[in-house]
């Protein structure tokens, strides 16, 4: 007489998967790891004297507690060209007096005040950061996402090859100036 | 007639034996992708949107603040708070917060710690520049502001 195999019941297998599917569906959020990076400057040393940095070199960006724009002394309400501008800037290598010397010496300048949303904030700082990451792509002969791709994995060669040839002679000098004190 | 009888013999029955493996298959998707929330957020979240994203690839070295109007403002008020873990802090709590989560991590690893500001978009910039020039006495300045992405228009 043949031994009977002893069979496990299968046919509530996928009643149980889909339960514990059910459970992990409601119980978990997609990790959101992605954002614009800056870094902070250190602490200056005390009395450390201030640094005259040249009219022309700074490209003035100011938003105030209405979320209003000043670009370079003058009202902006239309983006669109906001991005080109600072391109052109960056540049500039003193081709136009009025406009930076070298890359090395571009600085953007960007203040806030303490009433600016931090939507505004992040859609004009994704604007600058977008600025420098074409200049860099450009210089890389990669486009622009395959550059911010590379530039979060440093570990990888190629990568850094890639980061290295775009940003070499363009640092990113964007400074994020103290808020004023005008609406809170 | 009899022609057209046969035709509706035929076996309509969706194979239903692999219906295991395919949920099985989302299963493991999902918990693969996910992760389980550790601490309940308790003040708002509405991520702002941009285009220049960069990713952060070691997770262990990224911490987490929160920056929002309490959700529940009949017991903490209207104003923006900082939510750090599960605790509301004020700025000049936050140097000690940093040491403490310094302190998690390997030794030669402490300095590529990197903050992940998870802010509302309705948040007011001053709350943020005061825990920003907290983060710098601490000497955490690998700053993330989290976005969602935003499709950039093709030009």
């Amino acid at each position: 007489m043949p031994r009977s195999t002893p069979e496990i019941p299968n046919a509530s297998m996928a009643d149980i998967a889909f339960l514990m599917l059910i459970f992990f569906l409601v119980t978990t959020t997609i990790a959101n790891d992605r954002g614009l990076s800056i870094q902070l400057p250190p602490i200056p040393p005390p009395n450390q004297e201030d640094i005259k940095i040249p009219e022309h070199n700074m490209f003035k960006i100011q938003i105030n507690s209405s979320d209003a724009l000043l670009v370079e002394g003058n009202p902006l309400s239309d983006l669109g060209g906001l991005r080109d501008d600072i391109k052109k800037f960056i540049l500039n290598r003193g081709v136009d007096p009025l406009s930076s010397d070298s890359p090395e010496k571009a600085i953007v300048s960007y203040k806030t005040d303490r009433g600016t949303s931090h939507k505004k904030f992040i859609e004009i700082l994704d604007i600058i950061q977008g600025a420098y990451y074409d200049i860099y792509a450009d210089q890389a002969g990669v486009t622009n996402k395959r550059f911010r791709e590379a530039a979060s994995d440093l570990t990888d060669a190629t990568n850094k090859q890639i980061y290295d040839k775009g940003r070499a002679g363009v640092p990113m000098q964007v400074s994020i100036a103290e808020p004023t004190k005008v609406g809170n | 007639m009899s022609k057209f009888k046969k035709k509706a013999v035929v076996k309509q029955d969706i194979p239903t034996s692999s219906m295991p493996d395919v949920v099985f298959m989302l299963l493991f998707f999902f918990m693969v992708t996910t992760e389980l929330r550790e601490t309940a957020i308790d003040v708002q979240q509405r991520i702002p949107e941009a285009t220049q994203l960069r990713k952060l690839l070691r997770k262990s070295l990224v911490t987490n603040l929160y920056i929002g109007e309490p959700k529940k403002t009949e017991q903490f008020g209207k104003e923006a708070k900082i939510q750090a873990d599960d605790v509301f802090i004020e700025p000049k709590d936050i140097v000690l917060w940093v040491n403490r989560q310094k302190d998690l991590l390997q030794e030669n690893e402490r300095d590529m710690l990197t903050v992940a500001m998870k802010v509302d978009h309705e948040a007011k910039r001053g709350i943020i520049a005061d825990v920003e020039s907290e983060l710098r006495k601490a000497n955490a300045r690998k700053i993330l502001y989290t976005t969602m992405n935003k499709k950039e228009e093709v030009k």
